[in-house]
C-alpha cells in the first residue's frame, strides 16, 4: 500500500525539476485527438472529396457507379445557359448587397461615433437583425412585402402612390431588387459593428491636429479617418463578399430562386442540381467554379488595395 | 465629437439617423404586429402597423395546429446537444493549444478562414454520403454531429483565448502548494474559466439553432425537422390568414439568439479576471 501511493509522488517530482519532453508531447496529442479527428473527418476530407467530385460524373442513388470524367462537367457548364444565368445573378446579388451594405454601413458606423441622441435605440436596433436566424429574416420580409398584407404596398397607398403597389418578389423586374435590399438588412449589422470598432481606434490626436490646421469635415474624413480605416474595410468587404456569394438560405425563403429564376443564386443552382436531380458530379464541379471564381475575385481586389496603400 | 458641426449639419446627421431607424426598426415593428394581429385584421384589405385588437392567439396555434411545437423541441434538443458536446470536445484542445506552443493553433485559425471560402455545396455531398455510409442519414444524431464539427474550429479559437487569459501563474503557484495537474485543472483552471465555457457553449447553441441548409438536406423525416426548417416549409403553405402564426413563430424562433446577445455583451466587457495577478 505504502510503496503504492508513494511511487506517482517520485515520478511527479522528477517530472517537475527536469520536464519529460516526449510525455508532454503525447500529452498534447491525446488532448487535441478529439477535436482534431472529427474536423479531419467530417470537414478536411469531405471538402476533399467534394472538389473530386467535380470531376467526376456522381449522381445520387446507392450503388451507382462513380468514373473519373476530368474536365467533362466544366464544358458542360460551359454550355448550360441556366448556368450562367445563375451566376450572372449571383455576381449582380454579391456586389450589390456587399457594396450597399458596406455604404449604409459606413454612414451609421460614423453616425454612432457621433454625440447623438437616440445612438443607444439605434445600437441596439443595429445589432436586431444579426441575431435573427436567416430563414426568419426571410420570413419577416416575406410578410413586408406581402402583395395584399405587406407594409410596403400599404405604405405605398397611405402615400397615396397606389401605382407603385405590386408584388415585390413575384415581379420579374423587382424580384432581385428586392432581395437584394433583405439581404442588406441583413448583413448591414455585422458590418456596421465592425466599422464601428474600427472608427474607435482611429487616433483622436490626429483629427483634433487635422481640424487645428482647418481642414473640413470632408477632409479629414477622406485624409484621416479613411486611411486609418482601410484595413478593417477590407477585411469586412471581403468576408461579405465570400458570405453573401455563398448565401442560401435567405433568398430559399424569399423567393427560391423564383420567379423565373431571376433570383437563382448559384447556390441555389447547385442545390436543386445536387438534390433536385441528383446530379452530384455536376452540383459539386459549379461549387468548384464558385470558388476559383471567388478567390480570382479577392485577389483582384486585395492586390488593387495592396497597391494603393503602397 | 471633432470640432463643431453646423446646425444643418446636425439636422441632416439626425434625418439620416431616422432614416436607418426607419429601415431597421420598421420590418421588425411589422413582424411584432402581425404575430399579434387577430386573423380578421389580417386579411383586411388594409392593414393597420399597430394591432387594434391584439391577440395572443398566433401563438398557440403556431404550437399547436402547425406542429411548431415539436419542431422546437427538435430543435432544442439538437443544440442542447452540440452545444454540450462542442465545450466537452474543443476543452481539451484548447487547453493543450492554449499552453503549449504549437503549430496546430494557427492551423486551426487558418481553417476556421479558409472553410468560408468554400460553398456548402462541395461539404454537403461528401457529408451526405458518409452519414448515409454509417447509418446517421436522416437523425439528429447526424445533425448534432455535423453541427460540433462545424462550430469546432471557431469554438477552440475562442475557449483557447479564455484559457490564455487565466494567468499561468495562478496555475504555478497551484502546483507550488503541492496539488497535481489534474486538481489544478479542476479547481484552478475549470472555475475560471466558466465564462468561457458558457460563452462556447451559447455560440455553438446559436449556431446550430440558427443552421437550415444542413438541416434541410440531412433530415428528411417531417417530424424530425428543425425550427428553420418547419418554418420555412410553413411559408410554402401560403395564405394571409396563416401569416399571424408563422410572425409568432418566427418571433419565437429568434429569442435565443437575442438572450445570446444581451449576454455575450454584458460578459465579454466585464473584465472578471482583471485582479487575479498584481503587476
Amino acid at each position: 500500500m505504502t510503496t503504492l501511493a508513494e511511487r506517482p509522488d517520485v515520478t511527479r517530482a522528477g517530472r517537475s525539476r527536469r520536464p519529460n519532453r516526449r510525455s508532454d508531447r503525447t500529452a498534447i496529442y491525446l488532448l487535441l485527438l478529439p477535436s482534431l479527428l472529427p474536423i479531419l473527418v467530417l470537414s478536411v476530407f469531405p471538402l476533399l472529396r467534394g472538389i473530386y467530385l467535380g470531376f467526376t460524373d456522381a449522381r445520387a442513388g446507392r450503388n451507382v457507379d462513380v468514373s473519373f470524367t476530368g474536365l467533362e462537367n466544366y464544358r458542360e457548364l460551359l454550355g448550360d445557359g441556366l448556368f450562367w444565368n445563375s451566376f450572372k445573378i449571383g455576381l449582380l446579388w454579391a456586389l450589390g448587397v456587399t457594396v450597399l451594405q458596406f455604404l449604409l454601413a459606413l454612414g451609421l458606423a460614423l453616425l454612432l461615433n457621433q454625440q447623438l441622441r437616440f445612438r443607444g435605440v439605434a445600437r441596439v436596433l443595429a445589432v436586431v437583425p444579426w441575431a435573427m436566424p436567416p430563414v426568419v429574416v426571410g420570413i419577416l420580409w416575406k410578410l413586408v412585402y406581402h402583395p395584399d398584407a405587406g407594409l410596403l404596398n400599404e405604405f405605398f397607398h397611405r402615400i397615396g402612390a397606389d401605382g407603385l403597389r405590386t408584388n415585390w418578389l413575384g415581379d420579374f423586374s423587382t424580384a432581385l431588387p428586392a432581395v437584394i435590399i433583405v439581404g442588406v438588412w441583413a448583413g448591414m449589422p455585422q458590418t456596421t459593428v465592425v466599422l464601428l470598432a474600427g472608427l474607435q481606434g482611429v487616433a483622436r490626436e490626429l483629427h483634433e491636429a487635422a481640424a487645428v490646421d482647418g481642414a473640413s469635415a470632408w477632409h479629414r474624413f477622406r485624409h484621416v479617418t479613411l486611411p486609418a480605416l482601410t484595413p478593417v474595410i477590407v477585411a469586412i468587404t471581403s468576408l461579405d463578399f465570400i458570405w453573401n456569394f455563398n448565401s442560401f438560405g435567405l433568398v430559399y425563403v424569399l423567393t427560391a430562386g423564383g420567379p423565373g429564376g431571376k433570383t437563382m443564386l448559384p447556390m441555389l443552382f447547385a442545390y436543386e442540381e445536387a438534390f433536385r436531380y441528383g446530379n452530384y458530379g455536376y452540383a459539386a464541379a459549379l461549387g468548384n467554379v464558385m470558388v476559383v471564381i471567388i478567390v480570382a475575385l479577392l485577389a483582384v481586389y486585395l492586390r488593387r488595395r495592396m497597391r494603393e496603400a503602397n | 465629437m471633432f470640432g463643431k458641426t453646423s446646425r444643418v449639419g446636425r439636422t441632416l446627421q439626425y434625418l439620416a439617423l431616422a432614416g436607418y431607424l426607419i429601415f431597421l426598426g420598421f420590418p421588425l415593428v411589422w413582424l411584432l404586429s402581425t404575430a399579434f394581429k387577430p386573423p380578421r385584421e389580417l386579411v383586411q384589405l388594409h392593414p393597420s402597423l399597430i394591432p387594434t385588437n391584439p391577440t395572443t392567439q398566433n401563438f398557440v396555434q403556431a404550437f399547436t395546429e402547425q406542429e411548431l411545437g415539436r419542431a422546437a423541441l427538435n430543435s432544442l434538443q439538437v443544440s442542447l446537444a452540440s452545444a454540450v458536446l462542442t465545450v466537452l470536445v474543443a476543452m481539451p484542445a484548447s487547453y493543450a493549444l492554449a499552453r503549449f506552443r504549437s503549430k496546430l493553433g494557427t492551423a486551426a485559425l487558418g481553417w476556421v478562414l479558409l472553410s468560408q471560402l468554400f460553398p456548402f455545396v462541395l461539404l454537403i455531398i461528401p457529408i451526405f454520403l458518409i452519414l448515409r455510409q454509417v447509418g446517421l442519414a436522416n437523425t439528429h444524431a447526424g445533425l448534432v454531429l455535423i453541427y460540433v464539427v462545424w462550430a469546432l474550429p471557431f469554438a477552440l479559437w475562442m475557449l483557447q483565448g479564455f484559457v490564455r487569459n487565466i494567468p499561468r501563474e495562478l496555475e504555478e503557484a497551484a502546483s507550488v502548494d503541492g496539488a497535481t495537474r489534474l486538481q489544478v485543472l479542476r479547481r484552478v483552471v475549470f472555475p475560471l474559466l466558466a465564462p468561457g465555457i458558457v460563452a462556447t457553449a451559447l455560440f455553438s447553441f446559436i449556431s446550430a439553432w440558427n443552421e437550415f441548409f444542413f438541416a434541410l438536406v440531412l433530415v428528411k423525416t417531417p417530424e424530425l425537422a428543425t425550427l428553420p426548417v418547419a418554418l420555412a416549409r410553413f411559408v410554402g403553405i401560403e395564405g394571409t390568414a396563416r401569416l399571424g402564426p408563422l410572425a409568432a413563430g418566427s418571433l419565437l424562433a429568434t429569442l435565443p439568439s437575442l438572450i445570446f446577445f444581451a449576454f455575450m455583451q454584458r460578459r465579454l466587457s466585464s473584465g472578471s479576471l482583471a485582479g487575479a495577478v498584481k503587476g
